[in-house]
């Protein structure tokens, strides 16, 4: 028996160990790039346009809005069809189709995204013959839909079937059913699988580089070339400049910092002083 | 009730800022956008000047993305940007390609040197070509060998192995330095030849200038190459390189800019030339030409004076901005015949 | 029952069949709520489609010039115009099983933690802090693995393992820091909030008895955890080691910072190494030759097919090992 407690605690150890490991990085990489971007973050940063190396007082404002207007569209095309293609999955496909469209997820989910982004650029903006917010968006949704389905369906499948019983036994209809009782029971769970999947296609350069191209003023349309944090990142980062890389670690920071806030903020409505689904 | 809350107060929050900034662009409705994409390297200066012209022409918006002069090629050809921007000069089969004929119009002038890092030498160290290109196809392997001690008299190099850096994306910077050593070395040439990525026959690649910086600065006795203006910016260590007329040179602003001018009575009327192993005296052999890209026909007008209008002040006032960034200015010579050059777009 | 229910839908049951149903169908509303759903789904099917179409045709030319020499060429010359993608396979596959070979244990480790054996304010706290770490981008985690992860592999731990175990052939040769080792290592830490997140959703997933009834005959938390929680999250922890494969095999950001890029086959670890993914993020803006596009886009095709077989293989795994559970 006490041989069992050892290995008891020893267990205990080795995982909480194991989880710390995790969670170290994390603090790892935001005191990094509080370290080397914090400097660049100042109110001008967050309002003004690009300025070029070496002038004072530039920003990100309009990367900053161009993401959120990339994320909003991905959010408006990506989403529902992942969301939706879920529900299929989940509550009305049959066997053979529900698999086959799982398993064309999975192969969606494992394309590299400077694929997706040249697969976008092939299929949109060659055709249209311009960069655009709309082609950059499309992009991010063949990325965001795969793991908005997979959330969708998983939570889906964590419903109870007493309450599907439940309410097919009084009669309704199963779109009902699914409708006003199975997605409003796993609402919480695909919202906060939707905001993991929008903050990790959040942070993508490659499949906006070719696409939604970017811009060193404000957009002029969703049809017209848009900024974004990532692709700012990027282009600072390549330069060789000291103030453009201390600006591109404070976009790096931003960019954190706003996913963090949305995580937490859609947290903190979801579950007010309650645990989080245990 | 709640998780509905939070999905529409989410999405409309997103939706709110995307049309306020969609919102705030349109307000001025006489602008002339142009989109530009291209090479990499000219981007600071590009984006300083299209900065100043926007000042003075608060009409005109030049947006220009270092997306890769590749990239830029292909955008212009497939006729998704207005301009585009390279660090090689289109060769004759793209141009045939091209539904619309191009004009090339050199900007600036850019440089590649060699940056190292040994632990024991302090010294400034000096290349021969031959033990430049020797390194690179790994015939030359540790650092005390004799081509290259022999140029490096009073210097104490170890024993040590060399490691080779190189760019592992596709680079103009990667053409310019394989550009020359196929001029300088018939074994480079028939090995690995020049372009903008190349079979390396050694070394470890880096991502970007600052990946190749970062793996010289990581791994001691390393050699690699890096743009000047990243070299001056980021303080450095390059060593000097024998340029074609016998002399060991540093690279500086004035020696790529006399690699050009010494180069200027052979530039062809299209500007698609290379400059590397330039034969003048101070003249820094690793120098490169960039350039933007125009089509020769511009229907919209007002895209063609735009054009035109920033391509002038570009060559005059333009110029003078170059060297505060790190940048070698063009030659007055290469400057007169460009300026001729503007009246071809139509 | 709940098989039942949802694996057969209204419309198969008999009965339903044939006009009459149809329109008893629409007019209940269970045929529209089907049709709508499944129009979205079948967008996915016609993404993924024209994906691989745009993939395959964009290939033509060293499909045509090649053929199946692609694939076993070890010489990618863009200047000569010869594309072999043999060592960027090697390496695709080489870092991608380093990855899990140093992520699983850690990530399942750490999700048996927060589900089964921590105190739950901890759990919550620590789950939340990983879900975070996904949401960090992969540039960053490059810059990273350059500036820290690489000089610590250099001087401390590919000097340890080589003096360890140096006899063995993957840990000799020259050390550079950066290599194949160093780029799993990265992969690994980008790849922990996945497994970590989805092996702990399957973990909770377990019916609560299952832990009750091991613990009222006397086991220890580890010991029901172990012998049954895990067991029956099998799935779900097969399905986020394979959810991190996917991001495993197709990560080129941080990759390319740490890799070393070089396209040589090697025994060693500590070699420098090229994946498929990075191969294409180098090189793709700079390409100008229509055969070095082309090429760069079948490494596309061939990745995507890559995935296509693991994915297979990890599904026909999972139904081979249900059949079995279901049978015992």
């Amino acid at each position: 028996m006490i041989r069992r407690k050892i290995v008891n605690a020893a267990m205990f150890a080795l995982t909480g160990l194991c989880a710390l490991l995790a969670v170290s990085v994390l603090f790892f990489i935001l005191g990094y790039l509080i370290y080397h971007g914090g400097k660049s973050l100042s109110w001008s940063f967050l309002t003004h346009l690009p300025r070029p190396t070496g002038e004072t007082g530039g920003g990100m404002a309009n990367a900053i809005v161009g993401t959120g207007e990339l994320l909003a569209l991905t959010c408006l095309i990506g989403v529902p069809v992942g969301f939706m293609a879920g529900v299929y999955v989940s509550e009305f496909g049959g066997k053979t189709a529900a698999a086959a469209i799982r398993y064309a997820a999975d192969l969606l989910n494992g394309v590299p995204s400077i694929v997706v982004g040249i697969f976008a650029y092939a299929v949109l903006v060659v055709p249209m013959r311009r960069f655009s917010a709309l082609a950059g968006a499309a992009s991010l949704s063949v990325l965001v839909i795969p793991i908005t389905l997979r959330a969708t369906e998983q939570f889906l499948r964590d419903v109870p079937n007493t309450l599907r019983e439940g309410a097919l036994a009084l009669g309704a209809p199963k779109w009902r059913t699914v409708l006003t009782v199975v997605i409003p029971a796993a609402m919480r769970g695909i919202i906060t699988g939707t905001i993991l999947a929008i903050a990790r296609v959040a942070g993508e350069t490659a499949p906006l580089l070719f696409t939604s191209f970017n811009n060193s003023y404000w957009s002029r349309g969703l049809d017209q070339p848009t900024s974004s944090l990532p692709v700012m990142v990027f282009t600072y980062a390549i330069s060789p400049y000291e103030d453009l890389h201390r600006q591109a670690w404070a976009a790096g920071l931003v960019l954190l910092t706003l996913m963090l806030v949305a995580n937490v903020a859609v947290r903190a409505i979801l579950s007010p002083g309650s645990a989080p689904r245990t | 009730m709640r998780t509905i809350l939070a999905c529409v107060l989410v999405t409309g929050v997103a939706l709110l800022s995307g049309c306020a900034g969609s919102g705030g662009g349109k307000t001025e409705s006489q602008v002339v956008a142009l989109n530009g994409a291209g090479a990499t390297f000219p981007a600071p200066i590009y984006s300083k000047w299209f900065d100043e012209y926007h000042k003075s022409h608060t009409g005109i918006q030049f947006n220009y993305q270092p997306i890769g002069s590749g990239g830029g090629i292909r955008q212009l050809l497939a006729g998704t940007v207005d301009f585009g921007a390279s660090d090689q000069p289109m060769t004759d089969e793209q141009l045939s390609g091209a539904h619309a004929k191009v004009l090339h119009f050199p900007t600036v002038l850019g440089a590649v040197v060699p940056t190292y890092n040994i632990p024991d030498v302090s010294q400034e160290l000096s290349f021969t070509p031959e033990a430049l290109a020797g390194i690179m196809l790994g015939t030359i392997k540790k650092w005390n060998a004799p081509e290259i001690a022999k140029a490096n008299p009073g210097v104490k190099l170890p024993a040590s192995e060399i490691v080779v850096v190189h760019r592992s994306d596709g680079s103009g910077t990667t053409f310019v330095w394989t550009d020359y050593l196929s001029k300088v070395s018939p074994a480079w040439k028939s090995k690995a030849g020049a372009g903008n990525s190349i079979n390396w026959p050694v070394g470890l690649g880096g991502k970007g200038n600052d990946g190749v910086a970062g793996l010289v600065k990581q791994t001691p006795n390393s050699i690699g190459y890096v743009e000047l203006v990243y070299a001056i910016q980021n303080n450095m260590n390059y060593g000097r390189v024998r340029n074609a007329s016998g002399a060991f040179v540093k690279a500086g602003l004035d020696s790529v800019t006399a690699a050009a001018a010494s180069a200027a009575a052979s530039i062809p009327a299209d500007f698609r030339v290379s400059i590397t192993n330039a034969p003048g005296a101070g003249a820094w052999p690793i120098s490169s030409f960039t350039w933007l890209l125009v089509p020769q026909n511009i229907p919209d007008a007002a895209k063609r004076q735009a054009i035109t209008g920033f391509l002038e002040w570009m060559l005059g006032p333009g110029q003078q901005m170059t060297q505060a960034l790190s940048y070698a200015p063009l030659p007055d010579s290469v400057v007169a015949q460009e300026k001729q050059a503007i009246a071809r777009i139509q | 029952m709940r098989q039942v229910l949802r694996r057969v839908p209204e419309r198969f049951l008999p009965g339903t069949r044939g006009l009459i149903g149809l329109r008893a169908r629409l007019r209940t509303g269970d045929e529209i709520a089907y049709l709508a759903t499944f129009a979205f789904a079948a967008t996915i099917m016609a993404i993924l489609v024209l994906l691989v179409f745009e993939l395959y045709r964009s290939s033509g030319p060293t499909l045509h010039r090649f053929g199946l020499s692609f694939l076993t060429g070890r010489t990618w010359d863009p200047v000569a115009g010869e594309f072999g993608a043999l060592p960027f396979l090697w390496g695709t596959v080489v870092t991608s099983a380093l990855t899990l070979l140093l992520a699983v244990p850690v990530g399942l480790s750490a999700a048996i933690f927060l589900s089964e054996m921590a105190p739950p304010r901890i759990s919550n706290a620590l789950t939340f802090l990983i879900e975070l770490l996904a949401a960090v981008p992969s540039v960053i985690y490059g810059l990273i693995g350059i500036f820290a992860l690489v000089p610590f592999m250099r001087n401390v731990a590919q000097p340890a393992l080589a003096s360890a175990f140096g006899y063995l052939p993957i840990f000799q040769g020259p050390n550079y820091g950066v290599g194949v080792l160093t780029a799993g290592v990265i992969l690994a830490i980008m790849v922990l909030p996945y497994i970590i997140s989805v092996s702990r959703e399957a973990l909770l997933a377990v019916p609560r008895d299952q832990r009750e009834a091991a613990l009222a005959l006397g086991a220890t938390r580890w010991e029901a955890t172990w012998r049954a929680v895990t067991p029956f999250a099998r799935l779900g922890i097969v399905g986020s080691v394979f959810l991190a494969l996917a991001r495993a095999l197709g990560e080129t950001m941080a990759v390319t910072m740490v890799i070393g890029n070089n396209p040589k086959i090697s025994a060693s670890l500590f070699a420098p190494g090229y994946t498929i993914a990075a191969a294409i993020a180098n090189e793709f803006s700079e390409a100008t030759s229509d055969l070095h596009l082309s090429a760069l886009i079948e490494l596309g095709l061939v990745l995507f097919l890559l995935t296509m077989a693991i994915n297979a293989a990890a599904r026909l795994m999972v139904l081979a090992t249900a059949r079995k559970g279901t049978q015992q």
